[in-house]
């Protein structure tokens, strides 16, 4: 199998005030097709940095970005983006907001064909009824999954994901994790997800990449071995407790805690 | 019942300002030539109306004709300062400054500037008074939308003319029409102005200033409420064009 997703000797700096700030140091990662992966780390070290790498919207000091054997230089059509705040435009309805993407994507399609898609995908996440709502009218559950629909309703081979069940309650979070498996049998995509919550990235990923403190480089690589239908309460067998176990450890290290365990 | 009250509350409010205004005239007894009562007016408007129409009309598309303009160059420069910091940091001082000149002293300049223009004089008054809250407005609406709201279009490789149209665009039209029922005052403002200032001018300042030479007080009195409802006909323009473009902004009531 390929690897979709390619990042090869990744360095990064922000250039600030007080000089430049170290963010992604010499970091590697390989995600083959249709894997999904779950990126933690602790806060600042520069996972939203990476997610912004990977869709092209900004270029490495040093190192390559590569998807489907191509060098990513600039944003493409086939990335979709979803972030912790869904970002709805408040002018359009729910519908409007997800066919979004298709006017920029596929100017051509017709608006019938469009907005199947979109009610395709607004009913895998139950939320059918609500299409012709504004966003102001859903909660922010809703919204998520709003938005979730937009990020995928081009059919992209690639969705990034930046904690976006980060603020959710927990119920609606794992209500969400679910649909997200759900819309993953269903709609085959390659996927990086940006997570704080270990049992979040056990549950979703196929691996789980721990980076380390700014600058962040791959500290950890955690292969998943529940099996692919996974559900909640999977996440409470003794294999799952060993994997968060061994998270949670990694991230006290990334942290820079190691010395001060419990 | 709830379009009743609607109107019934500002309509009652209205006659009751007449009434005070003619009770308050009563008391003191004032005659025609200190001040006029509501019940001078109709005979006026009355005696008048082919001049009302006619300068009214005048007023009325001046001040448009000056809020159209504003509205063109306001959004040019708020999306020059809204998108470039630099031509912010060039212009913010250089309109600030400009806006806090007084109008009036701009009339005389404008006055000899272009003697005789006297339609072309009064459109750029009330330009000149008008843009500057529009231009603001654009600017902040447009250098605040949060980077997220670019990177949904962005990282599909939109455009920036695309992330413009569909996204900063309407993101910025409340804060727009804000500025709009600002601006639209201010440009009535700077119409009337320059039609009471200048010799020989046209519009209902003219008419005004035509009353007051003539000693016709009720005449005065009444192109003063026939300016204030043209105002409001103008405010409540603007009001309904924001209700149509950019009603979603507008919370639901609770
Ligand atoms: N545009 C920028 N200019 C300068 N510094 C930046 C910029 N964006 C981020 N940073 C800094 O780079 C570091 C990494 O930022 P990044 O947003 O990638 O972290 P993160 O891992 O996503 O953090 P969090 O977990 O809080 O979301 C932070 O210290 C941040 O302050
Ligand atoms: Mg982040």
């Amino acid at each position: 199998m390929t690897n979709l997703i390619e990042i090869k000797g990744v360095t990064h700096a922000y250039r600030t005030k007080a000089g430049p700030l170290p963010v992604l140091d010499n970091l590697n990662v390989s995600v083959p097709e249709g894997e999904f992966c779950a990126v933690v780390g602790p806060s600042g070290c520069g996972k939203s940095t990476l997610t912004r790498l990977v869709a092209g919207l900004m270029k490495p000091d040093q190192g390559e970005v590569w998807l489907h054997g191509e060098r990513v230089t600039s944003p493409r059509k086939t990335v979709g983006m979803a972030f912790q705040n869904p970002v709805l435009l408040e002018w359009r309805t729910i519908i409007d907001n997800v066919i979004l993407p298709l006017e920029i994507v596929a100017p051509r399609m017709p608006q019938r064909d469009r907005e199947a898609r979109a009610m395709h995908l607004l009913e895998m996440v139950g939320l059918k009824g609500f299409e012709r709502k504004r966003p102001s009218e859903l909660s922010g559950g809703m919204r998520q999954r709003a938005s979730l629909c937009r990020s995928i309703v081009h059919k992209p081979d690639v969705l990034i994901m930046d904690e976006p069940f980060g603020a959710l309650d927990a119920f609606t979070r794992e209500d969400l994790w679910q649909t997200m498996r759900d819309l993953r049998a269903a709609e085959p995509f390659t996927c990086v997800l940006i997570t704080h919550d270990l049992r979040e990235s056990v549950f979703l990923g196929d691996q789980v990449i721990v980076l380390s403190g700014r600058p962040a480089r791959t500290q950890h690589v955690l292969d998943v071995t529940l099996p692919a239908d996974r559900r909640i309460d999977s996440l409470y067998t003794p294999e799952a407790t060993e994997m968060l176990h061994l998270l949670r450890e990694q991230i006290r290290i990334a942290q820079g805690r190691d010395g001060d365990l419990h | 019942m709830e379009t009743l009250k609607k109107i019934a509350v500002p309509v009652g409010s209205i006659i009751a300002f007449l009434l005070f205004w003619e009770f308050i005239v009563w008391v003191n007894d004032w005659p025609n030539y200190k001040m006029a009562s509501p019940s001078d007016l109709p005979p006026a408007f009355a005696r008048y109306s082919h001049l009302f129409i006619e300068m009214g009309w005048q007023t009325l598309w001046r001040t448009v004709a000056g809020l159209g303009l504003a509205v063109l160059v306001g959004t040019l420069l708020g999306m020059a300062m809204g998108f470039s910091a630099i031509a912010r940091d060039a212009l913010y001082p250089l309109l600030v400054g400009f806006n806090a000149i007084p109008k009036a002293t701009l009339v005389p300049v404008i006055a000899l500037l272009f003697i005789g223009q006297h339609d072309f004089n009064t459109v750029l008054m009330a330009f000149l008074i008008s843009f500057f809250p529009i231009a603001v407005s654009v600017g902040i609406g447009l250098s605040t939308l949060e980077p997220e709201y670019r990177d949904i279009l962005r990282s599909l490789g939109a455009s920036k003319v695309t992330i413009f149209r569909k996204i900063a665009l309407p993101k910025t039209l409340p804060e727009f029409f804000g500025a709009l029922k600002v601006s639209v005052t201010l440009a009535f403002i700077g119409t009337n102005l320059v039609e009471i200032v200048s010799p020989h001018g046209r519009g209902l300042g003219a008419l005004f200033k035509s009353g007051e030479t003539n000693g016709d007080y009720p005449l005065m009195f009444a192109v003063l409420i026939a300016l204030a409802v043209l105002g409001i006909v103008l405010y409540y323009a603007v009001v309904a064009l924001e209700k149509i473009f950019a009603g979603w902004a507008e919370r639901p009531q609770s």
